[in-house]
């Protein structure tokens, strides 16, 4: 099934769960028809909130910068007496 | 029972004369012991890359080192196209030349699919033993706002979707290649959601990216829509 699908039935599944809740009156109505603005905000919150705490804990790597100029170093140390070109750069 | 393989590394290059020459020293120097060969797929380079590559194939062998050149720019996709054909190994290795993909991850790769029998290992740059160096803090919050969005709308099922650094079984980047439109990084992206709908097995491998583009990496308002509409587009027709 298309990816695009899946999410279209999610979010019928989950509109008849409100039409359902609607109809019951298990809660006040004012509240009922609230609740998918409720929902809209919860999942832009977490959105953001995802955002945050993946940019905290992004993985840095500063010694691999290091590490890579120690390589460059011993490329160009083997490949120039082996009499491959890597000179002017 | 002992399965050879071998390892077809196809690399694009445009303009890395050096480059070039660095990356093939260090894959040789990981990689000992590794049935492979290199494809450099180089679009017409100015700067000499391909007399490079002939110098490189008179040190490490014909065998070992192929130049398959194509005569201008004509794209990442169709370059991984033209070096599959030229590609002897049963599996595929894609990565970038500028050396922000360091080959001494190639080993991990290797053992990884072996250990799982995963039809695609992927690097990942943002889980913990990855990351990434040369990024400011606005190149980060774009990088992880993407991902977070990419995460929810698509349910990719792996956390970095536009990285290039990639094994494939041959077979199988043949048939998710055929199905590709797009174009640059949402190419890349393209291809792990195709492959991840297609059910294929894919695992994944933490690497570091060392970005050696000092300060172009400039996130314009241009890039933002071009990728929002990338993600649009998958969305609806994977």
């Amino acid at each position: 099934m298309k990816h695009v699908l899946k999410i279209f039935s999610l979010l019928l599944v989950i509109s008849a769960l409100w039409i359902g809740l609607l109809q019951a009156s298990i809660m006040p109505q004012s509240h009922t028809w609230l609740l998918p603005i409720y929902f809209i905000v919860s999942l832009g919150c977490y959105g953001l909130l995802m955002v945050g705490v993946g940019l905290m804990r992004f993985p840095t790597c500063p010694q691999e910068a290091l590490l890579l100029q120690q390589d460059i170093a011993e490329a160009k140390g083997f490949l120039k007496q082996s009499g491959v070109d890597v000179g002017c750069k | 029972m002992e399965q050879k393989n071998k390892y077809s590394i196809i690399i694009p290059t445009y303009n890395e004369r050096l480059n070039i020459a660095l990356i093939v020293y260090l894959i040789f120097k990981h990689l000992r012991g590794v049935d492979f060969e290199i494809i450099v797929v180089d679009d017409g380079s100015p700067d000499g890359t391909q007399e490079v590559v002939k110098q490189l194939q008179k040190l490490y062998g014909e065998d070992r080192v192929l130049l398959r050149p194509r005569p201008k720019k004509l794209g990442l996709g169709t370059a991984y196209i033209h070096g599959l054909k030229h590609a002897s190994g049963n599996f595929v290795v894609i990565m970038d030349a500028d050396l922000s993909h360091h080959p001494k991850y190639l080993l991990s790769f290797i053992k990884k699919q072996v250990e799982t029998g995963a039809s695609i290992v992927t690097g990942t740059r943002y889980v913990k033993g990855g990351g990434v160096h040369g990024w400011n803090l606005m190149r980060k919050l774009t990088s992880r706002g993407a991902n977070v969005l990419a995460q929810t709308l698509l349910w990719p099922g792996v956390s970095d979707l536009t990285g290039s650094f990639r094994l494939y079984r041959k077979s199988v980047l043949e048939d998710v290649i055929s199905s590709c439109v797009s174009k640059g990084y949402v190419f890349q992206m393209e291809m792990i959601v195709r492959a991840s709908r297609k059910g294929y097995h894919i695992e994944e491998v933490p690497i570091t990216f060392v970005d050696r583009v000092f300060g172009s990496s400039k996130l314009g308002g241009s890039e933002i829509v071009e990728y929002l509409k990338g993600l649009a587009y998958l969305l609806v027709t994977t």
